[in-house]
């Protein structure tokens, strides 16, 4: 992962509040952002649109060998989220026991550490998802 | 059509972990080995393409496409090296069938080569991960176990697809590898080996998974005419087709159909004019074993949803309905990433000149080869017939 500070801080407002696009013509949301809606292209009216973090899990693995930088969490789950605005997205799993987690399980959004540029580096925030039924914050 | 493309000379180095070789020993073998093959010299070459994917990341080097032509000893040749992801190499077998077709170049000689060994299992594993988005996919911690777990999961919640079927696919592979001198395993793993080895990304297992390779292999292609000039067995590419997808897994309308597959498959059937049921053999990307399912039905060997089964009732062996991966696949054969679409080719060449040993397919016609990058977004799909 790379230490470059722009490379994550352009992103933050969609990795922090879930903002991806809208095309005003065809009105299919995205997420994450494009800037060309690939159904009307040129003639496409891309706004930015937020999602409301609710959805269920479409399909989840568990994954016991993580990627650099997600060794202290195996253990976790990762999963593809349909969110009810209808885009899928990529996401952890929180907040429950992975071998609870279930496809078609109703989640919602939560705002987590993604990540941790070792002892000096940035620590990377945004977007993972928990169980609906979950009491935590 | 205008031009007729032929396969004209094959030559690949073993599979396997080299720490005694570099990137240029072995993509200099695998040329000099498909050279001597088409017996050709090097002042009949008219271009070089590369397929690599990685080599920045694995051995700090890129501009790799000089750098081979280089240390073929074809300085001034053009050369180009082309990446996407572990589809580079039929990638490059692609850009070298067009090359031919436009009528601007005769003979052509297309490798591919990784080395994968000189960084840490974890070092490559990022440069792999370099294949998924990495704003929106690999920021978030999945691996490519874990893209392909996505899609295995779904496919048998969808389908019934079962772990036994897919742990299958490491079974007979293994089979075939055994019987193939250039790959990286040639033993047999059983059943339960595969069913009890550890969890890498639930519900894929390490023996579902193809390995880390060092490995050339390298294809000579010619028009028609020139084929028929210098070569006794040339081998006619009739389909070259290329497709993509989004780069994310989450981006697609499915994900338990690898749609650049099939309309890379589907443009590939109508070039050769041929219908699925026609191929006597093919060598798939089974990067992970259920990519193999993916790759079976996408191609139209099965129903989408009948993978699983076509494999549980033993229709893919060599000997059977459609041997597929007769070579041993990625899970045994190896997979030097930007080789494996050259070497596939190389499979079905030997299989079409009948020079494929024990692991023979008797009367083989037709074979096509499907290759992957990432997790779908880059498919090519070839078609080779021994018949013009």
């Amino acid at each position: 992962m790379s230490k470059r500070i722009p490379l994550h801080w352009r992103l933050i407002p969609h990795r922090y509040r879930l903002l991806g696009s809208e095309c005003k013509r065809c009105r299919e949301k995205f997420f994450p952002k494009r800037t060309v809606c690939p159904n009307c292209r040129r003639r496409g009216q891309i706004e930015e649109v937020g999602f409301s973090g609710k959805g269920e899990i479409y399909s989840y693995t568990i994954i016991h060998v993580p990627s650099r930088g997600f060794e202290f969490l195996k253990p976790y789950v990762m999963a593809l989220v349909k969110l009810t605005e209808g885009p899928l997205v990529t996401s952890q799993i929180v907040d429950c026991d992975p071998e609870e987690v279930d496809v078609g399980q109703k989640v919602m959004l939560t705002f987590r550490k993604i990540s941790v540029d070792g002892s000096s580096g940035i620590i990377r925030y945004g977007y993972k998802f928990k169980p609906k039924t979950s009491l935590s914050l | 059509m205008a031009r007729d493309v032929a396969v004209i000379g094959v030559g690949m180095t073993k599979f396997g972990e080299f720490w005694d070789r570099g990137y240029r020993s072995l993509i200099t073998e695998a040329g000099s080995k498909a050279i001597i093959d088409a017996r050709i010299d090097g002042k009949d070459i008219d271009a070089v393409y590369v397929g690599s994917m990685s080599p920045g990341r694995l051995i700090g080097q890129e501009h790799v496409g000089a750098l081979v032509a280089d240390y073929a000893g074809l300085v001034g040749v053009p050369a180009a090296r082309v990446e996407a992801a572990c589809s580079s190499g039929g990638l490059a077998l692609h850009q070298a069938y067009l090359a031919i077709k436009s009528g601007l170049y005769d003979i052509v000689v297309v490798g591919g080569v990784e080395k994968m060994t000189d960084v840490s299992t974890e070092h490559a594993t990022v440069a792999l991960a370099g294949a998924a988005d990495q704003e929106w996919e690999a920021f978030h911690g999945i691996t490519f176990p874990g893209l392909y777990a996505l899609m295995a999961r779904r496919h048998m919640m969808d389908y019934g697809t079962t772990e036994e079927q897919i742990s299958l696919i490491s079974v007979k592979n293994h089979a075939n590898g055994k019987l193939n001198p250039y790959a990286q395993y040639q033993y047999d793993v059983t059943l339960e080996d595969v069913m009890k080895s550890s969890m890498v990304a639930d519900p894929l297992r390490l023996m579902h998974c193809s390995p880390i390779t060092d490995g050339a292999a390298t294809v000579v292609l010619a028009s028609g005419e020139k084929a028929k000039k210098v070569c006794e067995n040339p081998i006619w590419i009739k389909g070259s087709a290329l497709a993509t997808d989004t780069l994310s897994l989450h981006g697609r309308k499915s994900i338990t159909k690898v749609e650049a597959s099939a309309m890379a498959g589907k443009k590939a059937y109508q070039m050769a004019k041929v219908k699925p049921s026609k191929i006597d053999f093919a060598e798939v990307h089974d990067c992970f074993a259920i990519a193999e399912i993916l790759a079976i039905e996408s191609l139209g060997f099965c129903k989408i949803g009948k993978g699983g089964e076509m494999v549980e009732n033993g229709e893919t062996w060599i000997d059977s309905r459609i041997p597929i991966n007769t070579s041993g696949g990625l899970k045994a054969k190896g997979h030097p990433v930007g080789a494996t679409g050259i070497a596939q080719a190389i499979e079905a060449t030997w299989q079409l000149r009948g020079q494929a040993d024990k692991r023979q397919v008797k009367g083989a016609k037709t074979g096509l080869t499907q290759n992957v990058g990432g997790s779908g977004a880059t498919c090519t799909v070839h078609i080779f017939s021994e018949e013009k």
